[in-house]
């Protein structure tokens, strides 16, 4: 049963929270909403679940309007990132909490909260209190009461940030195993872009209250629309500048002339915007990146294998993201390479082009 | 790590050492000093052992003291707590009145004590008081100055005014601290008011409940400002609580051994009774 929002918008007093949208989510997908702090995430799900009703607009379900129907009658579901059980209860209680309601017979009940319990492990766990388990556990027992009743919509809110790495990292590579198979659509609301690429599926940018673009995470990653949603999807945060094409180069900053490649030849010759991802940005021009960023060091990043190096140009902050650990100073000068070929283009209203 | 032995850090406790001895030791010694001896003034001291102990310990008037004591404070906890639990929970949490609830509230407990008394010692008398005129209007014969009921009707219902505020904030501020997904998940669970307030609103008000119920055990259990101002301790002896009764013993008859030895035995069961709560309570609180 596939949800629609048509025409949803959402304000409060003078603020807009969520401008127009209308959207439709197919049956059994998983679907991130992805966008920075206050960028209406949580808005967006809590209206789509009916904790907060819409200003104006639509909500179907299944064919039918739900927009006026009260929270408890749509068997939804909801993760917070706040790890919230109810306290007193056990674990097995707390599962079994949302079948309580329904009348389900004893039997079936502890059936149910056994196959969820199973699945997120915390079989052995079920006699203890929720203070008495770690956050990941906590966060797991609300998973499992998420899952237990075969709700039509699960919305999970940034569960996993309040947890350590480790613990993230676990659950993160768990969760597609545990929708994976459910005719629920599943909406998962994240700030990092990577947490998007890492589950697939659909992806669903949103900028200070306003969609700006829904399709398959890998398509929307390569060819944003705009320039916003490729902002939005990109951490460290993607290298933008203004370049104007004339014949077979591009001028960039600095007097900077760059060759062009890639889609980028067939552009009419004018001004745009060029976008281009910190992992293209490379201190060799080894994979054929052959623009020359050249700048002074501001900071520098070392994680592991990579280091990520923010350059001023002129002005500008350049990102440069690359495998390997680097001995950049800072302060120093430094020289990066562009690989233009993967570089987007987009109009002077921001619009993709290339 | 090298750990650097100077005894002249010692020092550096000597001012807390001040403070307590000051504030606490002193005057406890001095009332311990009293208790174990026997005085007539002029300094003169004659040892007197365990005698004043056993006096009160064995005195009715001690033994009637304490049980009225006692009622009282269950009668405040009984109606307090559930009270201002209830005043809390109808509290708005968000928007303008926020504040103006707020500020009606804590207005009760900014009022000292000995005006509270007054205030209500005005109100309530029966010829020429609000209160009093008011119940006598109803055909219902009350004066707290001759009718024991009258009396302790009149201390509960002004404790209840005084004091009901203060249970009620704890409750409140440990209400508005229950994040709202807690409300939203119940929600979405169907749960009735009902559920919501025994599985999430009750449990996470224990702490605050405790620290409320303790606060208004040892102030109900010690009351005596407003007592004095209001009944004097009287009809009778008919309102005469602990601590009255040790002034009387003290100021009044002078009799310093006995209000000595009854004062510790006061204190003592006030640290034991909170010591008692605090470990019950808190040991319900880990199971």
């Amino acid at each position: 049963m596939p949800l629609e929002l048509k025409g949803v918008t959402k304000r409060l007093g003078a603020d807009t929270h969520i401008y127009p949208a209308d959207i439709s989510f197919a049956d059994g997908s998983f679907n991130v909403l992805l966008g920075a702090t206050r960028s209406g995430k949580t808005t967006m799900m809590q209206l789509m679940a009916g904790i907060q009703q819409p200003t104006t607009g639509e909500i179907w379900h299944g064919g039918k309007n739900m927009t006026r129907v009260a929270v408890q009658k749509r068997n939804v579901s909801m993760v917070y990132q706040q790890f919230i059980n109810y306290p007193m209860m056990s674990v097995f209680e707390n599962i079994a909490s949302p079948l309580r309601v329904t009348g389900l017979a004893e039997t079936d009940v502890k059936k149910r909260v056994g196959t969820a319990a199973e699945l997120l492990r915390l079989t052995p766990m079920l006699d203890r209190k929720p203070s008495e388990l770690s956050g990941g556990q906590q966060q797991r027992t609300a998973i499992a009461r998420a899952i237990v009743k075969d709700s039509s919509l699960i919305f999970l809110d940034e569960p996993l940030a309040n947890l350590d790495y480790k613990l993230r990292e676990e659950l993160r590579d768990e969760l597609p195993k545990i929708f994976s198979g459910r005719s629920a659509i599943v909406f998962y609301a994240t700030t990092e872009p990577h947490e998007a690429l890492l589950f697939g599926g659909n992806t669903l940018t949103l900028h200070e209250g306003h969609i700006t673009q829904y399709g398959p995470t890998a398509e929307i990653y390569r060819k944003p629309n705009s320039l916003t949603t490729a902002r939005v999807f990109s951490d460290p945060p993607i290298n933008v500048t203004k370049v104007v094409k004339k014949g077979k180069s591009l001028a960039v900053f600095n007097g900077e002339k760059w060759p062009l490649a890639g889609t980028a030849t067939k552009l009419a010759d004018g001004e745009y915007h060029l976008a281009l991802h910190p992992h293209y940005v490379l201190p060799t021009t080894e994979n054929g990146a052959t623009g020359v960023v050249k700048g002074k060091v501001l900071v520098t990043e070392i994680s592991g294998s990579e280091s990520v190096v923010h350059v001023d140009v002129g002005g500008h902050t350049w990102v440069s993201q690359s495998h390997g650990v680097r001995p950049h100073k800072v302060g120093e000068a430094a020289t990066f390479f562009a690989d233009i070929g993967h570089a987007l283009f987009f109009d002077s209203e921001g619009k993709r082009v290339s | 790590m090298n750990k650097t032995w100077n005894n002249r850090a010692w020092w550096l406790v000597l001012p807390v050492f001040l403070m307590v001895a000051f504030n606490a030791l002193v005057p406890l010694m001095t009332v311990v000093n009293y208790s174990v001896q026997e005085t007539f003034g002029n300094n003169e001291f004659f040892w007197a052992g365990s005698r004043w102990f056993e006096d009160i310990l064995r005195s009715d008037r001690f033994h009637d003291a304490l049980l009225r004591s006692g009622i009282f404070t269950l009668l405040v906890l009984a109606l307090e707590v559930p009270l201002g639990l209830g005043i809390a929970l109808t509290m708005p949490r968000k928007g303008p009145w926020v504040s103006v609830c707020l500020v009606l509230m804590s207005l009760p407990l900014l009022i000292p004590w000995n005006v509270v008394g007054s205030m209500w010692n005005i109100m309530a008398l029966p010829d020429i008081g609000l209160l009093g005129k008011a119940i006598n209007a109803l055909g219902i014969n009350y004066n707290y100055t001759r009718q024991p009921i009258s009396a302790w009707f009149t201390l509960v219902l002004m404790d209840v005014w005084h004091w009901t505020s203060l249970v009620a904030l704890l409750c409140y501020a440990g209400l508005v601290s229950i994040p709202d997904a807690y409300y939203q998940a119940a929600k979405i669970d169907g749960a009735r008011p009902w559920a919501v307030f025994r599985y999430i609103q009750l449990p996470k008000l224990r702490h605050v409940l405790t620290i409320a119920i303790l606060l208004r055990f040892m102030d109900s259990f010690m009351i005596y400002t407003e007592v004095i101002v209001l009944t004097g301790g009287g009809p009778g002896n008919a309102t005469t609580f602990l601590s009255i009764d040790l002034v009387k013993y003290a100021l009044g008859q002078f009799d310093l051994g006995h209000a000595a030895a009854m004062s510790i035995i006061y204190f003592l069961i006030i640290l034991f009774a909170s010591w008692l709560f605090y470990t019950l309570m808190m040991r319900h609180q880990e199971q």
